[in-house]
């Protein structure tokens, strides 16, 4: 049997992994489930909590698309870190396009992006700026999921969360390491 | 006896307060980064000058009707407990966390969110 750490192709790895795994979910997979869940959710008033929660994890999405649009066309990104922006932005794009999805199920009516954010552009000077800003968003958005975990009613929308919150630390540790930083410098996030 | 547990408790309060470190707050500070920040409004409202304001009073911003109709104004009490629990303190609050459990970290957080002038910025 082929063993994990001897495939040299990090793709042919993650196949195997995922091919010997039970526990991984594709992102498809955590929409599914939130949303067979979500309708089956009893409360309307937990319902309208739930979608409370998920809007302003929208909300926080949104804007972490806006801001790696901002730094793309910075100009300041070289091409490896640039295309490492560009695929976390295209998750932050897959959160928000599920958050939206289940804030409809749960009855809800998702936030729209802002015409216009706000973001220190006049801070962004060099590559190091821009990824110290985006780590700075990353770890804000690990904290913000972990705060929202315990919150919901329904528990399967907190594995959904759960699931956003591990993709977004590592983001974060992926980011750090750019830097030169020590990419998980604790055991616990909080 | 419950003079006694009340002399504790505030005995315990004042030591936090005067504990309180702003640098370590501005560390912690780093938690709230996904929706705020000092000088600008983002997902949630901006935080400078935020000792002495009134709750969901910035021009602009759209807050919960939960917020604006509150009738809190931001000092170390009422932020210590809407930091502990956000959802108990103001019920309809779009800040969906979970809150802050430590009350040192709270005190802490509370400290560097006083050092926060607009005007400096």
């Amino acid at each position: 049997m082929s063993s994990f750490f001897s495939i040299p192709n990090p793709n042919a790895a993650r196949r195997l992994f995922l091919g010997h795994s039970g526990l991984v979910l594709s992102g498809a997979a955590v929409a599914l489930l939130a949303g067979r869940d979500v309708l089956a959710a009893k409360s309307g008033d937990a319902k309208a909590g739930d979608a409370r929660i998920l809007n302003t994890a929208l909300g926080a999405e949104l804007e972490a698309i806006a801001a790696y649009q901002v730094g793309a066309e910075s100009g300041l990104l070289q091409k490896p870190v640039l295309a490492l922006a560009l695929q976390f932005q295209g998750h932050h794009k897959e959160h928000a396009d599920l958050l939206a999805k289940t804030v409809r199920k749960l009855g809800g009516t998702p936030v729209a992006a802002k015409s216009k954010y706000t973001f220190p552009v006049e801070g962004l000077k060099v590559q190091a700026d821009v990824l110290h800003f985006a780590a700075s968003l990353e770890q804000g958005a690990v904290s913000a999921y972990l705060g929202a975990v315990p919150l919901f009613g329904n528990r399967d929308l907190s594995k959904a969360a759960a699931s956003i919150l591990g993709d977004e630390a590592m983001h974060w540790a992926i980011l750090r390491n750019a830097l030169g930083e020590n990419p998980v410098p604790v055991a616990f996030v909080s | 006896m419950e003079r006694l547990a009340l002399a504790v408790a505030l005995a315990l309060a004042a030591e936090t307060a005067a504990g309180a470190d702003a640098a370590r707050g501005e560390h912690l500070y780093a938690r709230c980064a996904a929706c705020h920040a000092l000088e600008y409004d983002r997902v949630g409202p901006r935080h400078c000058d935020l000792l002495g304001r009134r709750a969901g009073s910035i021009p602009g911003f759209t807050y919960s009707p939960a917020m604006k109709q509150s009738e809190l104004v931001w000092n170390k009490e009422t932020l210590n407990r809407f930091l502990a629990d956000p959802l108990k303190t103001v019920p309809g609050t779009t800040m969906t966390y979970a809150g802050v459990d430590d009350p040192k970290e709270r005190a802490d957080l509370i400290a560097y969110l006083g050092t926060a002038s607009c005007s400096n910025r």
